[in-house]
């Protein structure tokens, strides 16, 4: 289970990383999308699959399943989906401002 | 008394959110961000002083007792950052009338500049590598906001460059703690190096532990990922560029400190030669930059990444004088770049223009200006008896005791041409003819005052070394000896 799940997270850092070296802006914030789902599911995975069981829930329990690694994440996801947001609005408005959402007319010159 | 160690986090936290009440009238609002950075300020220094004198305070979040709970360390280490980082403040808000458009200032400005400083100071005393990925992520979502603040055509375009990767060293974080959790099974600095000192594989951790190094280098803007610093930090308001000059790249250097002097100096080889080398190449390539802009706040943002440089070199020496030598480094020069950048930002205000061809002769109208520039120029490379001076020696001391004598050699060189890109600069905006800028007006004064304040702190840490340089010392030493902070947060009856 637990190379399946790694497999998985690898094509998923593949693809996001290829949609990051994209030019098109939209492109760039699928793919930094993406990344973070990668990055949540390693975490998951590291922390050890098992099924069937509760976290901790009272003293003594012998077979558990790490609550860890799911505090982890979900603190994660909160964090990846407050800049995913604010990404967005962010390439809106520098769309509208910028006239273009193409990385290599965003460049700048040296006289600004 | 553990409580207190919340304290740093807690009021600009709080006083983030008080001042977003307050933000349609502005001269409240000025007036309350001024009492609270001041009472920030004078809080950080109880502490320090606490700290400093009668020992380190560890907080266990929620009674949750380490290494089960979060825990805040407030070590000497992490204190003497968090009061640096409110001295900063202080002349930040003094500053911040003087630059900032009216309407910008009552757009929750001190709120996100308070915020960056919660952000700032949770990474200064968490003792837990998780919770220092989520202030760095509050103080880098504070920063997203500081620098589009305004809304520029240029401010827009670059951060979006800033915010991608930021956004993508911060994904690389997860990935490595969940590496370091799948390999030492905690998240815990103080269990984290107990666990990595009894391992049996030093392999394995010392690969996570370079994993983790790109990740804080590329906060850190270390070679060859700072390519990304210079453009985004001079798009915003001065005082903005401040801020992030002075603490978001140090963040990152002192996480560098921590992990690595605390669980990752397994295999000290290779540990050792990737700081020595990556900083050799910091210095050289940040200070080519410098000299090859025009720019006056370009100047000033690729002299960062030089003393980036100098951290890493002395971090990777790994002794008593190169440990010393990188943390007084890195004290002086957040207050050095927080001052350099406010002057930059007031000579370009002034001129119109932040091309340095452009302008001449500003001495004969401003001299206090140009003299503050000039110092802040020698500070910067290292001229005695000035603060830089100290924290060169010491590193220069540290780099003969490994017996890196090319370091020595590139940290002298780049010292020199640090020096040079600033003096061009004073030359070429102070002397001569030309553009001799605006008159001084009302905000002039408080714009001089604030980065005059910064300035005082320097010249203390350079004449004053011997009240500093003790303490200083005694941190090396007691990061060279992880034994004592595993037991200060594992085992100490606190």
């Amino acid at each position: 289970m637990e190379i399946i799940m790694i497999v998985l997270a690898g094509i998923l850092f593949g693809f996001a990383v290829y949609n990051i070296l994209q030019k098109r802006l939209l492109r760039i914030i699928i793919g930094t999308a993406l990344l973070s789902h990668a990055a949540h599911l390693f975490i998951l995975t590291m922390g050890k699959l098992k099924r069937g069981a509760a976290p901790v829930l009272r003293e003594g329990t012998e077979n558990y399943t790490d609550p860890l690694p799911q505090a982890l994440i979900l603190t994660s996801i909160v964090i990846s989906f407050g800049v995913t947001s604010l990404l967005l609005v962010l390439a809106y408005r520098a769309v509208k401002t910028n006239g273009t959402d193409n990385m290599e007319e965003l460049r700048g010159n040296n006289h600004d | 008394m553990t409580n207190l160690a919340i304290l740093p986090i807690l009021i600009p936290l709080l006083s983030g959110v008080l001042l977003a009440f307050t933000h349609n009238r502005l001269r409240v609002t000025r007036t309350l961000a001024m009492l609270l950075a001041l009472a920030h300020l004078i809080t950080m220094g109880f502490l320090t002083f606490h700290v400093l004198t009668e020992g380190s305070i560890v907080l266990e979040a929620g009674n949750w007792i380490a290494p089960y709970g979060i825990v805040l360390v407030l070590d000497p280490l992490s204190a003497l950052l968090a009061l640096t980082t409110s001295i900063i403040l202080v002349a930040v808000v003094w500053y911040a009338p003087s630059s900032v458009s009216e309407e910008q200032e009552s757009f929750y400005f001190y709120t996100f500049v308070f915020l960056l400083i919660t952000g700032v100071s949770g990474a200064f005393i968490t003792g837990d590598l998780f919770n220092l990925f989520v202030f760095f992520e509050v103080l880098l979502m504070a920063s997203y906001a500081l620098i589009t603040h305004g809304g520029k055509k240029v401010q827009l375009r670059e951060s979006i460059k800033y915010v991608l990767i930021n956004l993508f060293s911060s994904m690389l974080f997860v990935t490595t703690i969940s590496y370091v959790y799948a390999v030492l099974g905690t998240v815990n600095m103080a269990q984290l190096a107990e666990r990595a000192a009894a391992s049996d594989s030093p392999g394995i951790i010392t690969t996570v532990a370079i994993l983790l190094f790109f990740v804080f280098a590329t906060k850190g803007a270390a070679f060859p990922l700072y390519y990304w610093l210079p453009r985004s930090y001079i798009v915003p308001n001065p005082v903005i560029s401040a801020l992030f000059g002075a603490l978001l790249t140090k963040v990152g250097v002192y996480s560098l400190i921590r992990t690595f002097t605390l669980i990752f100096h397994q295999q000290p080889d290779i540990i050792d030669n990737l700081f020595i080398w990556v900083g050799n190449l910091t210095m050289l390539f940040g200070v080519i930059g410098a000299l090859a802009s025009r720019n006056i706040k370009l100047i000033v943002a690729y002299n960062i990444i030089p003393a980036i440089g100098f951290m890493l070199v002395g971090i990777g020496m790994f002794n008593s004088d190169g440990l010393s030598g990188s943390i007084y480094y890195l004290l002086q020069d957040m207050i050095i770049k927080a001052a350099l950048f406010l002057l930059a930002g007031t000579i370009a205000s002034l001129a119109g223009t932040a091309d340095i061809n452009k302008m001449g002769g500003m001495i004969r109208s401003h001299p206090v200006l140009g003299w503050m520039f000039f110092i802040g120029g020698l500070v910067l490379a290292g001229v005695p008896p000035f603060s830089g001076f100290i924290g060169k020696l010491l590193l220069v001391r540290g780099a003969f005791e490994k017996g890196e004598t090319v370091t020595v050699i590139i940290m002298l060189i780049t010292s020199l041409l640090i020096l040079l890109s600033i003096v061009r600069a004073f030359i070429r905006v102070f002397w001569g003819e030309g553009n001799t800028g605006a008159e001084p007006s009302g905000k002039y004064g408080s714009q001089i005052f604030s980065a005059g304040f910064l300035m005082l702190f320097t010249v203390f840490l350079g004449i004053g070394a011997e009240a500093i340089l003790p303490a200083v010392q005694q941190i090396a030493d007691y990061l060279l000896e992880p034994q004592t902070y595993i037991e200060l947060v594992l085992k100490g009856d606190h």
